[in-house]
């Protein structure tokens, strides 16, 4: 029984039926899982259909009738969707402009740490904000801008007005930005170490011979070496700028005042989705989301094989 | 390390180092700044006094949330649907990744790129909502919050990866004593697998922990409540109030929030630097696999 398990790693050497026969126990692992997997990822792709049809509300999760696209062009022709639209490209490109090459630099310096202890307390810390709920980590942000919160005592203390930072849409930016940093730097940093302890120290001895100093080293070797890394952390991060993964942020920083600034897909399909019941209309701008974001990781990972010859698939 | 380092790469260590105690110091100043205002006097942080360490030191907000019973109930909660989602979410994830870790299985071609590609395109938030909520009927059952997230695709590939770097010759070993497929995983894989498992629940108890929108969605009845939830209320309450008027309503609530959210973060910041390896292990893990 064994041997022949080992033999139909050559395709095509007993049938597929004889092949299932032979392993069905090992088959019958994935029947839970794959049933989960039916139910619970690819139903509600299928029940994107209801964004080319009426649905109202009941147990008929494919809606009552075929409407084509009226609600793209319904949603097309609205404002307050484009408003969202610019939103999340200006947010997520600006996040992604500042925390991927901050991360990096961080990843380099944390490299460039000699004594170990100090090196894991640096780690350890940096590590801690990604495990934090992201309700306690906005609650923290609205403490800490808050008026009479340390942010602005520093202002008051240096003779500047204090500033509701909440409450101004061209704060919302900021906020977002340098909360998202503060949460996910460290963390950013794993795969990048991970990549420079792979890197043959020859290498480095090498070119310290060639009088290479670390600078020198740093981007003559270290960074060649973890270019695949960064490739691979670029092509996701530039496959997540629709998508979004930070929806639940936003939901709990926003308000009335800075929706114009800070409203993006993700909450408007909230907000009109599930707070304003229309569920097709919400549902169409979701599929056009996720097609976007499903395009852009593809052509990013393309782009990457093509330049660079590291790709996710 | 080798060499002398030169009189430039001293500057740079002292400058590195500033940098480091920098990046240290803002990570943690929050923490720091909450844990004060929790113990703070109303007063004080109304004021604007409080900064790095309680003002007018008072434990009063601690004991008011509690006395109140609710706040154990959220915590209850929260434990409950932690230890059971991690509990399904760990067998499922397990029993999918075996059976996708084995090269010899011909039907892999076909489910491992059926996994993954839920990676890449997913259902969207109205779709998934009909689902749960119309569909199965989970409105206000845990399983709400359980089973939509049960197995994470990037978790599976993780386990997948360990599972195919264990050594095929103790299961041809058991194989050729009888045993069948389902001895060999539960006496041979399992025991082997005490890392990956340790990793896995690790990751999806903080996650379970730290959810907040599934019960937002989906619990009618407050007292299913995590308590991510409940502290979502106290911020969002505190903020409505700030934006209506009175500053003296909404900081007397702000020393309550603090201490709230410091008591729903504490299980995790006191055993995170002993857990925190294993997170770690886990992510690297996935990176050699590339």
């Amino acid at each position: 029984m064994v041997s022949k398990g080992k033999k139909s790693k050559n395709a095509g050497y007993i049938s597929l039926g004889r092949h299932v026969r032979k392993e069905w126990k090992l088959y019958t692992f994935l029947i839970i899982p794959v049933a989960y997997y039916i139910i619970f990822k690819y139903i509600p792709m299928i029940g994107n259909v209801i964004a080319f049809r009426k649905y109202k509300g009941g147990s008929n999760i494919l809606g009552e009738a075929f409407v084509g696209l009226r609600y793209f062009k319904q949603f097309l022709g609205d404002e307050s969707f484009w408003n969202a639209f610019w939103n999340t490209l200006r947010l997520s490109i600006s996040y992604v402009l500042v925390r991927f090459p901050i991360t990096l630099i961080f990843a380099l310096l944390i490299n460039e740490i000699r004594k170990l202890k100090w090196k894991k307390i640096v780690q350890t810390v940096s590590y801690l904000p990604h495990f934090i709920s992201l309700v306690v980590v906005c609650g923290m942000v609205k403490e800490v801008v808050s008026l009479n919160g340390p942010i602005n005592t520093l202002l008051a203390s240096l003779g500047f007005d204090k500033i509701s930072f909440l409450s101004l849409p061209e704060w919302f930016d900021t906020i977002y930005i340098v909360s998202g940093v503060w949460q996910a730097l460290g963390w950013g940093t794993i795969l990048y170490l991970t990549a420079m302890t792979n890197i043959n120290t020859v290498l480095y001895e090498a070119a310290a011979i060639d009088g290479a100093g670390r600078f020198k080293q740093t981007i003559n070797v270290t960074i060649p070496g973890i270019l695949p890394t960064i490739m691979t952390l670029l092509i996701l991060d530039i496959g997540g700028i629709m998508t979004s993964g930070n929806m639940q942020k936003i939901l709990l920083l926003y308000n009335p005042l800075t929706q114009s600034k800070a409203d993006i897909i993700g909450t408007y399909v909230y907000r009109m989705g599930i707070s304003g019941g229309n569920f097709s209309y919400a549902t169409a701008v979701g599929l056009f989301e996720g097609v976007i974001g499903l395009i852009l990781v593809t052509s990013a990972n393309k782009l990457s094989k093509i330049f660079t010859d590291s790709a996710l698939w | 390390m080798k060499m002398n380092p030169s009189k430039g790469y001293r500057v740079f260590q002292v400058v590195n180092t500033i940098v480091m105690i920098f990046v240290v110091f803002v990570t943690l100043y929050p923490f720091i700044y909450l844990i004060a205002q929790s113990f703070s006097s109303e007063a004080a942080v109304s004021a604007g006094k409080v900064t790095f360490y309680p003002i007018g030191f008072t434990s009063a907000t601690y004991k008011y949330i509690l006395r109140n019973n609710d706040f154990f109930r959220y915590y209850g909660n929260t434990i409950l649907y932690g230890l059971l989602g991690t509990l399904i979410s760990v067998g499922g994830t397990a029993i999918l990744a075996y059976p996708l870790s084995k090269n010899r299985l011909r039907l892999n071609k076909f489910f491992i790129p059926f996994c993954i590609f839920t990676m890449y395109f997913s259902g969207g938030m109205i779709p998934n909502y009909i689902l749960i909520a119309k569909w199965l009927g989970l409105r206000d059952s845990m399983l709400a919050i359980i089973l939509p997230g049960a197995i994470s695709t990037f978790n599976l590939l993780l386990m997948k990866s360990f599972f195919a770097g264990l050594p095929e010759e103790l299961e041809e070993a058991a194989a050729i004593d009888g045993m069948n497929a389902y001895g060999i995983f539960a006496k041979i894989i399992l025991p082997l697998s005490k890392p990956i498992i340790a990793t896995m629940s690790l990751f999806y108890l903080v996650g379970l922990w730290n959810e907040w929108f599934g019960p937002f969605l989906y619990f009618d009845t407050k007292d299913k409540w995590p308590v991510a939830l409940y502290v979502r209320q106290l911020v969002e309450g505190a903020n409505k109030v700030e934006f209506g008027a009175s500053a003296e309503v909404s900081n007397v609530q702000s020393t309550i929030k603090s201490a709230a959210m410091v008591l729903t973060s504490l299980p995790i910041i006191c055993v995170y630097p002993f857990v925190q390896k294993y997170f770690v292990q886990g992510m690297t893990m996935g990176a050699v696999k590339g």
